[in-house]
């Protein structure tokens, strides 16, 4: 058996193949809440109900997927130029740090401290990822390694600062931040409703990343990176400096979804600021075919699943692994899906 | 060898071979049969069949339809090992051998047990000895496959098959990586395999040696058996023609008027890379309004002097001149700037990105100098794309088209223009016909050509020493990284290029 690219695919060819991975999935999460003892329509009927039913749980799924829109579009970036940053997670809390730091410490007015704090977790973040593109594009060092592991020494080294030089004085022995003050905060998008300018921000920076690739001389060079290097290398395009210049973009956009999430939601930061955002944000990504439009789409999907499997879950006692689950399948249908798209199999 | 008793029949016959990969029909009902003793040329342009037809008598493919049969036994499809157990051995163009091995190893590799008490090397290597001197094929057993030239090489694929007792040699391009001395005497083991009873295969494009050993052609176009002929009753002029499909001419470039030097190389040599030489201590130049040719085998450095005048490396010692100028940083963009266009060895892998579309792939380099403030300007490159598929005929659905939906001939006319619109003084053209048809083999040439005409220098590499022959008004041979003296047209005969092709001449001229 063997993989035949099709030339032109026809409409069927680009619409089935997607159609009956959701299927599949619906199918075999379904199974899986039968297997829990539920009744599957009544649990996928509680997931979306827990996800978009009413307006409390609308805005609980669009803060819920503003990290990932973050992190997501961080992934899809660097993803498009074949520079594998499994390292988000790293980035986002190098980002939150930073708003930390500079909104409790320098005791600047708030609308001086918020852009700075944004800047500066956008220049943490980046930072974070600039060591291993350095050393791949230096050393050829494998970047898969060098920005997973460093996931564990930022998870490490935050938990070292908040259980010894950041620990909260008033936090009663919690290994936690000093809260950011009031002003430092970002402000809600409409009065009363429980949905901060973070999300705003993820929107703007979608759009933003979907201008930067298909308007500008960075994307497109970032895109010829990521399809050919050597050809894109004979072309003349400087192939190291677009993989730090798309290093520098994806770290300062995950870094955004820490700066989102403290300044935004929390007020300050915990060991558990992240929900594995940085690696959703691989789902995400791979989700949305790396297009940063999608990506928004992909993060309120995956928001929405884990969302409403939380609030199914209290009512169906359906543990909410189903949501890990649920996630999985749509990633693994999708992609063989998405193959098969462009691929017939053939034998021989 | 006492003569078989199932000669009376052809040793080999292939019935109503049918092979499709999607929409392509690579094979379409194709019947060859071979007798004892006798060689069959298979004569066809690229992508006219003849290798998928090999592999499918070699159960590396599946056939759609049809059948093979050895020695009068209709193989299994689909087993490679069964045409291998019949008797067919075959020679492919880049050879299968461990580099890292002797040639005894490598000719017993795959014919004993994994777990054997007793390799017999004693009997093998009287084996090999008497094969290489009843066929001249002369090895030593003992050496290691990395110490040896091409043609030695190729000999020991040759004996690995023999070794097998092969009765049905297959050959694929066996003289593309020769000179014309190693191919000459490649001929004579052939003429002494023939009188052995052994039956050849030749698979080919170029006339002259179909003519030479062959005693019947099958041509072969767009998968279909076109003309099956004696050797005797026709001539190149017939084949070419059936190979084609229609009549071509070859291009004749008038008189060259050489001008200035535009670009000057001093003593220089660059780094070896793996397996590949760098250049060593070269000098040339590349003169206004002239074709240089770069003849020499494979793999001899050409790629050393490619990417250098390319911008992908930089001279290790002495100096590159550039229209009387020395450039500080030399890169690809440099290059490009200075007036440097760059017809790539490899259109699918260094010439194009295969998921750009035509446009995307127009503007890769020189996007930067028509970007305003780091904006794509995409309205221009549109244009300038319109421009290219309409003045050099790319066959395409659209500019918006991915280019891995061309066929070879449509992404180098695309290139072509990429380079030739940018108007450079010099022109690196590597291999810039390799694999096309000839129709367009006849228009990048005759584009070419008429840069040449207009002023811009040309230097062409290829391993083809006819379409050097044709072009070049000078020539230059190239060998471990060194550089012959330059050779106006029709100074030397193809034989004594092939002297210096095979190192010959160098230690004379140093």
């Amino acid at each position: 058996m063997r993989l035949e690219p099709i030339a032109a695919p026809s409409h069927a060819r680009t619409l089935v193949p997607p159609a009956i991975a959701i299927a599949a999935t619906i199918a075999v999460a379904g199974l899986l809440a039968a297997l829990a003892g539920a009744n599957p329509l009544q649990t996928f009927g509680l997931i979306v109900k827990g996800a978009f039913g009413s307006k409390f749980a609308a805005l609980e799924t669009l803060n819920r997927a503003t990290p990932l829109v973050f992190t997501g579009l961080a992934v899809a970036v660097a993803f498009r130029a074949r520079l594998w940053n499994i390292g988000a997670e790293a980035q986002l809390y190098a980002g939150a740090l930073m708003t930390v730091l500079i909104g409790t410490q320098l005791g600047l007015p708030g609308p001086l401290a918020i852009p700075l704090m944004a800047l500066g977790a956008v220049m943490a973040g980046a930072l974070v990822l600039l060591g291993p593109v350095l050393l791949k594009t230096r050393l050829g060092v494998d970047e898969v390694v060098t920005t997973l592991l460093l996931n564990f020494v930022m998870a490490l080294f935050i938990s070292y600062l908040l259980e010894g030089p950041l620990k909260d004085p008033m936090g009663m022995g919690w290994p936690k931040s000093p809260s950011l003050p009031r002003d430092a905060r970002l402000p809600r998008i409409v009065d009363g409703l429980r949905l901060h300018w973070g999300f705003g921000l993820a929107l703007i920076c979608a759009a933003g990343v979907w201008l930067i690739q298909t308007r500008t001389t960075l994307g497109y060079e970032i895109r010829a990176v990521g399809a050919n290097p050597q050809a894109a290398r004979f072309a003349g395009i400087p192939v190291t400096r677009v993989l730090v210049k798309t290093a520098l973009l994806s770290g300062g956009l995950a870094a955004l979804a820490g700066f989102s999430e403290v300044a935004g939601l929390k007020g300050n930061l915990t060991t558990d600021l992240s929900a594995s955002f940085g690696y959703t944000g691989i789902v995400v990504a791979m989700l949305a075919l790396l297009h940063p439009m999608g990506v928004v789409i992909s993060a309120l999907f995956v928001a929405g699943i884990f969302v409403g499997a939380d609030s199914m879950s209290r009512a169906a006692q359906v543990p909410t692994y189903i949501a890990d689950l649920l996630l999985a399948c749509a990633l693994l249908f999708m992609v063989l899906a998405i193959l098969l798209t462009r691929f017939r199999v053939v034998r021989g | 060898m006492p003569p078989e008793t199932t000669a009376q029949g052809p040793v080999l016959r292939l019935s109503g071979i049918t092979k499709r990969f999607g929409q392509l029909t690579a094979n379409d009902g194709i019947s060859l049969s071979l007798a004892r003793g006798e060689v069959v040329a298979l004569l066809g342009e690229n992508g006219a069949g003849k290798t998928t037809l090999m592999n499918i008598l070699f159960g590396h493919y599946t056939a759609d339809a049809g059948t093979v049969e050895v020695m009068g036994q209709t193989l299994p499809p689909g087993q490679p090992g069964a045409a291998l157990n019949a008797g067919v051995g075959m020679v492919h163009q880049h050879f299968t051998l461990a580099d890292n091995l002797t040639v005894l190893d490598n000719v017993l590799l795959g014919t004993r047990p994994l777990l054997s008490l007793s390799p017999g090397r004693g009997a093998a290597r009287r084996k090999l000895a008497q094969l290489a001197q009843d066929f001249g094929l002369a090895v030593d057993p003992d050496a290691r496959i990395a110490a040896l030239s091409v043609g030695e090489r190729q000999r020991v694929e040759i004996l690995k098959a023999l070794f097998r007792d092969a009765r049905i040699l297959i050959l694929d391009e066996p003289t593309a990586v020769l000179t014309p001395q190693e191919a000459d005497a490649l001929f004579d083991t052939l003429r002494r395999m023939l009188a052995q009873g052994l039956s050849v295969i030749f698979i080919s494009h170029k006339l002259h040696e179909v003519m030479a050993i062959s005693s019947r052609v099958l041509v072969l176009r767009h998968g279909k058996l076109v003309g099956e002929t004696a050797t005797d009753a026709t001539d190149r002029h017939q084949l070419a023609t059936m190979m084609v499909g229609a009549e071509i001419t070859a291009p004749a470039p008038a008189e060259a008027r050489p001008g200035e030097t535009l670009l000057k190389l001093d003593n220089v040599s660059t780094a070896r890379q793996g397996n590949r030489p760098g250049l060593q201590d070269v000098a040339l130049d590349l003169r206004a309004g002239q074709i240089l040719g770069l003849a020499g085998v494979s793999g001899n450095g050409q790629g050393a002097l490619a990417d250098l005048l390319s911008g992908l490396e930089s001279p290790t010692q002495g100096t590159l001149t550039l229209a009387d100028k020395r450039p500080d940083a030399w890169s690809p963009r440099t290059a490009v700037a200075l007036g440097i266009g760059r017809i790539p060895e490899d259109r699918h892998k260094t010439g194009t990105i295969a998921d750009f579309t035509l446009t995307e792939n127009t503007v890769l380099e020189n996007y930067a100098t028509t970007a305003r403030g780091g904006w794509m300007n995409w309205r221009a490159a549109r244009t300038a794309t319109d421009a290219i598929i309409d003045k050099y005929d790319v066959r395409c659905p659209g500019p918006d088209t991915r280019i891995r939906l061309l066929s070879g001939g449509n992404m180098q006319k695309l290139i072509l223009g990429r380079v030739l619109e940018a108007a450079p003084r010099i022109i690196l053209a590597n291999q810039p016909v390799r694999g096309l048809d000839i129709g367009a083999v006849t228009y990048v040439q005759e584009q070419l050509i008429a840069a040449r005409d207009a002023g811009a220098a040309v230097l062409l590499i290829s391993e083809d020493l006819d379409e050097i022959l044709t072009l070049s008004d000078s020539i230059r041979v190239i060998s471990e990284g060194r550089l012959s003296p330059e050779f106006p047209r029709g100074t030397k005969t193809p034989t004594e290029l092939g002297q210096w092709m095979a190192g010959q001449g160098f230690d004379h001229a140093a």
